[in-house]
């Protein structure tokens, strides 16, 4: 089938910019604890903007290129199918209503966040959000640590960012064509 | 003439949005290092406290750059934090997923998905070590650290239930 073969080349179907907005605005204010499952419930199974092979395949473009995943996704499907517009109105679908709500816990933090009551919760809150990053490191890891040279990616770029503190920046403009070199060198 | 604090974020989340590899999670060791040491815009407790509240809150967490640049210039700077975080890299995503049908089968392709992979680990274990420095001050954060670590990995409970346990601990006064 065509849709398997050219998932992002088919001539998309008309949907106005007001129903790319609120499907993203649906989405910003379900995703509690990670919002990319419930992008692939309301693209996929609620409103059938995409297959599910299409869904992937977009899915994984965006995890190649830098910046957040979902904003990636929501401005590709926006593209895809009222091109600049769309764009537009899916990202600032998705950010509007956590914008909204993480600033006004921002503000409130300010106001509040030095009362002695509220002190041990967020130093626990602090500790826990610590545990869930490096969870998500370890849970991403599983899937590659049999392939040593990726082991020795992943620990050289350990070592930089998080024991020598080097600047990010260039440590992945250093590592990224390393790895692309090592990698094809290897066939991995 | 002392720059701009928030001329001067915009300009350091525009060039980290385009290395990002992998997301926010990815970058918080640099926004940490120039949030906290470089430019002394706030404490190592206070990071860690935005990143817990980014967390907690609903979206994606690429938020937490709006909370830095609240703390600096308020809304409008929350504003322009996210719009330099995600810019670049949205451009590059409109872009490159116009062209990519052009590249689908090139071999390169699935080179490049292997060769990033791999950072982008190495850098999400960077930023779980650089917030558990922060926040880590005492054995009950240890404890919860290494707990939610525990939990996420070893079951498939929604990561909300580990901050829901975190707060409740705290407000009852363990910490």
């Amino acid at each position: 089938m065509i849709t398997l073969d050219d998932p992002l080349d088919l001539p998309p179907k008309p949907i106005p910019l007001s129903a790319l907005f609120m499907g993203f605005l649906g989405i910003g204010l379900r995703g509690f604890g990670g919002v990319l499952p419930w992008a692939r419930r309301m693209i996929v199974e609620e409103r059938h903007w995409l297959s599910d092979a299409e869904f992937t395949e977009l899915l994984s473009i965006c995890q190649i290129l830098p910046g957040p995943n979902i904003a990636n996704v929501s401005v590709a499907l926006g593209a895809r199918y009222r091109g600049i517009p769309g764009a537009i109105a899916c990202f600032s679908g998705l950010m509007t209503m956590p914008l909204v709500i993480v600033l006004t816990l921002g503000a409130l933090y300010e106001r509040y966040g030095q009362l002695p009551a509220l002190d041990p919760v967020f130093h626990n809150l602090g500790a826990a959000a610590a545990g869930l990053v490096a969870a998500t490191g370890l849970k991403m890891a599983a899937a590659h640590w049999r392939r040593p040279l990726a082991v020795l990616i992943a620990a050289l770029a350990f070592v930089a960012v998080a024991l020598l503190q080097w600047p990010l920046i260039l440590v992945v403009l250093g590592l990224a064509p390393l790895s692309f070199i090592l990698h094809r060198q290897l066939r991995q | 003439m002392k720059p701009d604090p928030l001329a001067d974020l915009a300009l350091h989340f525009v060039l980290l949005s385009l290395v990002a590899v992998g997301g926010a999670n990815a970058v918080v060791p640099e926004m940490h290092r120039l949030a906290v040491d470089v430019k002394g815009w706030m404490t190592d407790r206070e990071f860690a406290d935005l990143f817990a509240i980014a967390n907690a809150a609903p979206g994606p967490n690429v938020l937490i750059v709006s909370l830095i640049g609240f703390k600096l210039a308020g809304v409008s700077g929350g504003l322009v934090a996210i719009a330099a975080m995600c810019g670049p890299s949205s451009i590059l995503a409109y872009s490159v997923t116009r062209l990519w049908q052009r590249f689908r089968d090139a071999p390169w392709r699935k080179l490049v998905q292997h060769a990033l992979a791999p950072i982008t680990i190495g850098l999400v274990l960077s930023s779980g070590w650089v917030l558990a420095n922060a926040a880590d001050v005492s054995s009950t954060g240890v404890a919860l650290t290494i707990g939610t670590v525990v939990l996420l990995t070893g079951t498939k409970l929604n990561p909300l239930w580990s901050l829901a346990i975190a707060a409740g601990l705290g407000l009852v006064g363990i910490s």
